[in-house]
């Protein structure tokens, strides 16, 4: 076994979901699962091949710093569950 | 006249000469649509007035004499995962259950100003993930070829065109999603290049795989959507600044000289009956004068996993956007933490869980240079077959999906499963090269697909040799059995 109940836990807390006990026994094991299978990468002789994030030449592209219009603040709030004078209203933090 | 079965050239020689208008073109769609819609459910939702509105629009252009594009007045739907402004775009997730864009994606927009009507968003998995949840309002369509059987993937798209609800469809591929269902549902899927088509407001999942694409009833139509929907988009990045030729003119009917290469890691896992299509169509591009060789593609059975670590990486990242804060659903909680968890807990779906937990593990400090470093390695060698074998073949024939449809629910059961059934499609995504899947008869009364695979940008050698089968064979027309 390669993650245990309690890194499930954690995982689940850094990816911001709440998992039930049943859920983590669950979750655990089709982790698991999946991990145990990728583990047939380890028998790859990687050396020193270079990783491939992306595998065109692509670049960061850059354009003119130059004003221009955006989406109308109205149409950004359109699809936000809660709004309050032209902004986004979350709970609050501090 | 069953105008719901004709491609789109066609459809578009008749509206020419006046044989009908747009406007009753989309209402034979709209029949046809309310006729099979409960038994194929590849539409989550229709836009029955606006569809109208727009097809009105085209016919009064079209009386003016003004020029119009081939695409004009033709019925077509897009995947739920593509934005389409003022309609709603769900990815079948109670997450976005809501969501209506403020804008097209690009695609979207290129489409509609060659005059496309669009007729309603198409059904798929959950953000291309995992299947959707019924009891959350949303639906799998269904096999027109048969019921019992998945459509595959994220497969509205595919179902549609081959129902007749739409002459052609778009959808995203991250995966095989353009690819595995068209080979299930006997219709055309294309994956460009990556780059070629532009990113924006597609919703990402695996944002270096994914790829949009269309489904077709055929090679021309597929050349004419291409021609339209290619091309530089200041608003991705990632677009690519290539030139775009006239698809139109890679319907070449002759393979002669042509070099294809067959890989035989490909074949090998194939099941016996799909595997004999492949050859048997590899037989009559040789017939018809391409030359036909065996090839060894060896990290091809490292790509489902590095594809697993890669995707589900960059899946965790991208669906980090999902708070409850701007848009989708909001499950509200006393403070900030306890709202984004709660609302990702209730929005989310099983196997979307499983893919953002994993895409963590395998971030984490403690696996990075285990797993993800790994997989890009993996990625690299990936790519370097295809280089390797492009240095000889203009081209790979493949079969698009190493079985036919499985039974419905079979592939959901077990998460690797379902996985496992892509090993012929995701080698494609992690190398960024174009493939196209075209129907190639059946077996066991479900229809076999093709995969033909080339190098970056080289889309029209793929146009050439599909046109040269399908105006060679009568094995790429399949006519489903459901009442389409």
């Amino acid at each position: 076994m390669t993650v245990s109940e309690k890194d499930v836990e954690q995982l689940a807390f850094f990816s911001r979901l709440d998992l039930t006990a049943e859920d983590k026994a669950a979750y655990t094991k089709s982790l698991n699962t999946i991990l145990d299978y990728l583990a047939m990468l380890k028998e790859l002789d990687t050396g020193a091949v270079e990783p491939a994030a992306h595998v065109l030449p692509v670049k960061n592209v850059f354009r003119e710093d130059s004003l221009r219009q955006g989406l109308e603040r109205e149409l950004a709030l359109a699809n936000a569950p809660e709004v309050e004078e032209g902004a986004f209203v979350v709970p609050r933090i501090v | 006249m069953r105008l719901h079965t004709l491609p789109v050239h066609r459809l578009g020689e008749l509206m020419e000469r006046k044989e009908f208008s747009s406007e009753e073109l989309v209402r034979n769609y709209l029949e046809h649509i309310s006729r099979v819609e409960d038994e194929i459910k590849a539409l989550v939702t229709v836009t029955e007035e606006a569809a109208l509105a727009q097809a009105r629009a085209v016919d009064e252009k079209r009386a003016r004499g003004e020029e119009i594009s081939p695409l004009a007045g033709i019925p077509m739907a897009i995947t739920d995962n593509i934005c389409t402004e003022g309609v709603k775009t769900t990815c079948a997730s109670r997450m976005l259950y809501n969501f209506v864009p403020p804008y097209d994606a690009d695609a979207a927009a290129r489409l509609k100003r060659a005059g496309a009507v669009l007729m309603g968003k198409c059904s798929m998995d959950e953000f291309s993930i995992g299947p959707a949840e019924e009891k959350s309002g949303f639906f799998s369509a269904r096999n027109p070829f048969a019921p019992e059987a998945a459509p595959g993937g994220p497969s509205g798209g595919a179902a549609a065109v081959a129902a007749g609800e739409a002459a052609f469809t778009l959808g995203s591929d991250t995966a095989g999603s353009l690819r595995r269902p068209a080979a299930f549902c006997g219709v055309i899927g294309f994956k460009p290049t990556y780059g070629r088509v532009s990113r924006y407001g597609l919703i990402s999942y695996a944002s270096s795989l994914d790829q949009i694409g269309p489904f077709t009833r055929d090679m021309t139509d597929l050349a004419l959507v291409l021609n339209i929907i290619c091309g530089r988009d200041a608003k991705d990045s990632t677009s690519a600044a290539v030139a775009v030729p006239d698809f139109n003119k890679s319907l070449i009917n002759d393979v002669k000289g042509l070099k294809i290469g067959l890989p035989k890691e490909y074949l090998a896992g194939a099941e016996p009956g799909v595997a004999a299509r492949v050859r048997e169509a590899a037989g009559k591009l040789e017939e018809l004068g391409a030359v036909c060789e065996e090839v060894s593609m060896p990290h091809t059975a490292y790509a489902l996993p590095a594809h697993y670590i890669i995707s589900s990486a960059e899946a965790s990242s991208n669906l980090a956007r999902y708070d409850g804060v701007r848009y989708g659903l909001r499950v509200d909680a006393g403070d900030v933490l306890g709202m984004f968890s709660k609302t990702r807990s209730r929005g989310f779906g099983e196997e979307v869980k499983t893919l953002i937990m994993l895409g963590t593990y395998v971030l984490g400090a403690a696996n990075y240079n285990d797993y993800y470093v790994k997989a890009l390695q993996a990625r690299t060698l990936v790519r370097q077959d295809f280089d390797r074998a492009f240095e000889k073949f203009d081209c790979l024939i493949t079969p698009a999906s190493p079985a036919i449809a499985h039974r419905k629910g079979k592939e959901t059961a077990d998460p690797l499963a379902a996985r496992l059934s892509k090993t012929c499609s995701v080698p494609v995504n992690l190398a960024g090269v174009p493939a196209l899947s075209l129907p190639f008869g059946m077996v066991e009364g479900l229809p076999v697909g093709l995969q033909f695979i080339t190098r970056h940008f080289g889309e029209e050698i793929l146009l050439r040799v599909g046109y040269t089968l399908q105006q060679n064979t009568d094995q790429t027309r399949l006519k489903p059995g459901l009442a389409c």
